[in-house]
């Protein structure tokens, strides 16, 4: 392990990084209201898909990401039929949003364009590519600052957006009326329907907010990380992202430190293969598998504890 | 919603499903006729193509068999009132319990007996040892919710991913053959359930190709000892009565936790014998990714088998003409992709599984009116 290439191994923990932490903060707002998203995973692909399909249809990263949304919000909806109105099991549900959407992209894509499965490669213009600033590449090239800043700076648009929505996700919930009100809802909803609100309006909006995040997560994947959608790209994202939730106990900020975590063992697993510490070597896949292990331990109880919101995953019914 | 009325035998197991079943295909039809094909032309080549030939039917019963054992492994936690979608990673892992005895003491064996003792006793060792280490599979996630209170969903999920780590590693660092590129154990031929074809070689018959074989029989065996294990035994009583009510079943001097780790254990063995079936009967040797969603697989045939073992066999039965049929589909059709049955999937878990109550307001409101 060299330390030269440690600013490129940094610089790829905050791309790997973004759709964990989109995805995990769309968890976190469904499951802070209720509902448990196991079908995070599907929502991104079904995402990663329509994004890269509209831009490049389109020729735009926009009209890509808008669509990426919207076909998320499509999924987001399905979902949260099943678990508020028909009371169905949530589990089940995301089960079966995430085959849907694994194989529905492979349908649609297989059909539209030909290639197996896979979209067209999107041009620069029809991709997020890392913000221009003025004197960018002066700035880089600096002595000393040059590759602190790299690491920081050269990335695209979504990239900032989902470590703003960090501070914002955590500062909704905690100071504003409807933040209270959702967390009400995932904790006690009896409550909330005494109160005279109602508690399927709260829980629909929660996953709508999921859904348009898992939707940006998506398009990052199809049309920043990479040029194309590729089958299964989401690639267990979805589940790295609902461990990291887990790992950070429900909350904001601790979100964006498990995922900043998780992406970091993931650049250092795509980087190299076996590490050697003290002479031994370690394989790859401890890194692949680091996440979950912690985890597990974690939700064992042997180091701290996490604890889901009280009524996430039971379904609401008023008659009783 | 109030009108949630007791509904006849005949509807609820019956009735139900089939509506359920149809709106999936309904569902899964406007899909081809979104990407601009006929649906009923794909559901004839769906179905007709594969059940019109002997090696259709016997690629049927192959799908089947590995589905039998994963619906079976999904099943047998439902009755506990518990979610494994551990199937995947439990049926992976199992892969090492049924080729590890064939690679390691296979040898050993077959150089001390003839071949006709030999080989059936390195299988029974591999079938128990698959069934083994899928059931410690199982039973951790099974111990961590009843011991220290992780929820099985979210531990089967990791240690279905652990698992992926942990089977890239095992093949390529223990079971890959010194030299050999492929990522794949040497042959296990100590330890060769014959297919279809082979045997009818051997009894000069002449059948056509197919990974088919006697496999089958230990699934529908295994399924049999399902049903008699969970409506027949003390055990079986008590796995269904703490799924059905946890308090009541604690009053009835029931503990639940143990009920949680045993059921669990046997769920994950379930999985564990796909292996047994896949990895001997099919690849005979030990390669990566060969449980290709069957775990998956498995939720769908447990909701559309409503969890008893005969159902699960005759929805093992359908999924694996839904598996063959899709293949023959893509070949026919370049337009449909194999991945159609992936959808089917997905809809049939939505529909039977998550949407399942939907129409019961309806009938209840129907057969109240005729009543």
């Amino acid at each position: 392990m060299e330390l030269s290439i440690l600013p490129e191994i940094l610089s790829s923990t905050i791309r790997m990084s973004v759709p964990l932490i989109l995805a995990c903060l769309a968890g976190l707002w469904s499951e802070r209201s209720g509902i448990v998203d196991i079908g995070l995973e599907g929502k991104m692909l079904a995402s990663a898909f329509i994004s890269a399909s509209a831009a490049a249809y389109f020729h735009s990263a926009w009209a890509g990401l808008a669509c990426g949304i919207l076909i998320s919000i499509g999924f987001s909806l399905i979902h949260g039929y099943a678990a508020i109105n028909q009371r169905g099991n949530q589990v089940v549900s995301g089960v079966a949003i995430n085959m849907l959407a694994a194989g529905l992209a492979v349908v649609i894509g297989h059909s539209w364009f030909k290639q197996g499965g896979r979209t067209p490669q999107l041009d620069d213009a029809s991709r997020f590519l890392a913000i221009d600033f003025p004197g960018k590449e002066a700035l880089f090239a600096t002595e000393g600052l040059g590759p602190i800043a790299r690491i920081f700076l050269d990335h695209s648009i979504l990239t900032y957006a989902a470590v703003l929505l960090v501070p914002l996700t955590a500062w909704t919930l905690a100071n504003t009326r409807f933040g209270l009100r959702l967390r009400a809802v995932g904790e006690n909803p009896q409550a909330v329907d005494t109160a005279g609100i109602s508690v399927a309006r709260l829980r629909y909006q929660a996953v709508i907010i999921a859904g348009v995040l898992c939707g940006v997560a998506g398009a990052y994947l199809s049309t920043a990380l990479q040029t194309s959608f590729v089958r299964d790209m989401s690639g267990g994202r979805g589940f790295l992202a609902l461990t990291a939730l887990i790992f950070a106990n429900w909350r904001a900020w601790p979100a964006l430190g498990a995922c900043l975590l998780f992406g970091f063992l993931q650049a250092v697993a795509n980087f190299m293969q076996g590490v050697h510490i003290f002479g031994l070597e370690i394989p790859v896949q401890v890194f692949n598998s680091l996440p979950y292990v912690m985890t597990i331990v974690l939700l064992a109880g042997f180091i701290g504890k996490s604890v889901p919101p009280k009524a996430s995953g039971i379904p609401y019914t008023k008659d009783r | 919603m109030t009108s949630r009325g007791e509904l006849p035998t005949w509807v609820d197991v019956g009735l139900i499903p089939l509506i359920n079943l149809t709106i999936a295909f309904i569902v899964a039809g406007l899909v081809v006729l979104i990407i601009g094909e006929n649906p009923f032309q794909a559901i004839w080549i769906l179905l007709s193509t594969p059940l019109g030939s002997l090696s259709g039917w016997f690629n049927i019963i192959y799908y089947a068999t590995n589905f039998i054992f994963t619906g079976l492994c999904v099943a047998m936690a439902f009755h506990a009132g518990l979610f494994n979608i551990g199937g995947e990673g439990q049926a992976y892992i199992g892969g090492l319990g049924a080729a590890a005895p064939g690679l390691i003491i296979g040898g050993a064996l077959a150089s001390i007996l003839p071949f006709w003792i030999s080989q059936p006793v390195t299988l029974l060792i591999c079938l128990v040892a698959s069934f083994a280490v899928g059931a410690l599979w199982g039973w951790f996630p099974g111990y961590l919710q009843a011991k220290r209170g992780s929820h099985i969903v979210i531990t089967t999920i990791m240690l279905n991913y652990i698992t992926s780590s942990v089977m890239v590693y095992m093949i390529n660092m223990v079971f890959r053959p010194v030299g050999k590129m492929a990522v794949e154990s040497r042959a296990i031929d100590d330890a060769y359930i014959m297919n279809a074809r082979e045997i009818g070689r051997v009894v000069g018959m002449k059948l056509p190709a197919s990974p088919l074989n006697p496999g089958v029989f230990v699934a529908l065996g295994v399924a049999w000892a399902v049903w008699y294990l969970l409506w027949r035994t003390k055990l079986g009583y008590e796995i269904r009565a703490v799924g059905a009510n946890t308090d009541a079943a604690i009053y009835a001097g029931i503990k639940p936790a143990r009920i949680i780790m045993i059921t669990m254990a046997i769920s994950g063995g379930l999985a564990g014998l796909m292996a047994f079936h896949e990895v001997l009967g099919a690849q005979h040797r030990l390669v990566l990714e060969y449980v290709q969603g069957a775990g998956f697989v498995g939720i769908a045939v447990a909701l559309m088998g409503r969890s008893h073992p005969l159902g699960i066999v005759l929805a093992a039965l359908l999924f694996g003409l839904l598996y063959q049929g899709g293949t023959e589909l893509s070949f026919a059709n370049q337009n449909i992709n194999r991945d159609m049955v992936v959808v089917i999937q997905g809809l049939v878990i939505l529909f039977m599984g998550a949407l399942e109550q939907t129409f019961r307001p309806w009938l209840s409101a129907i057969f109240a009116k005729v009543e």
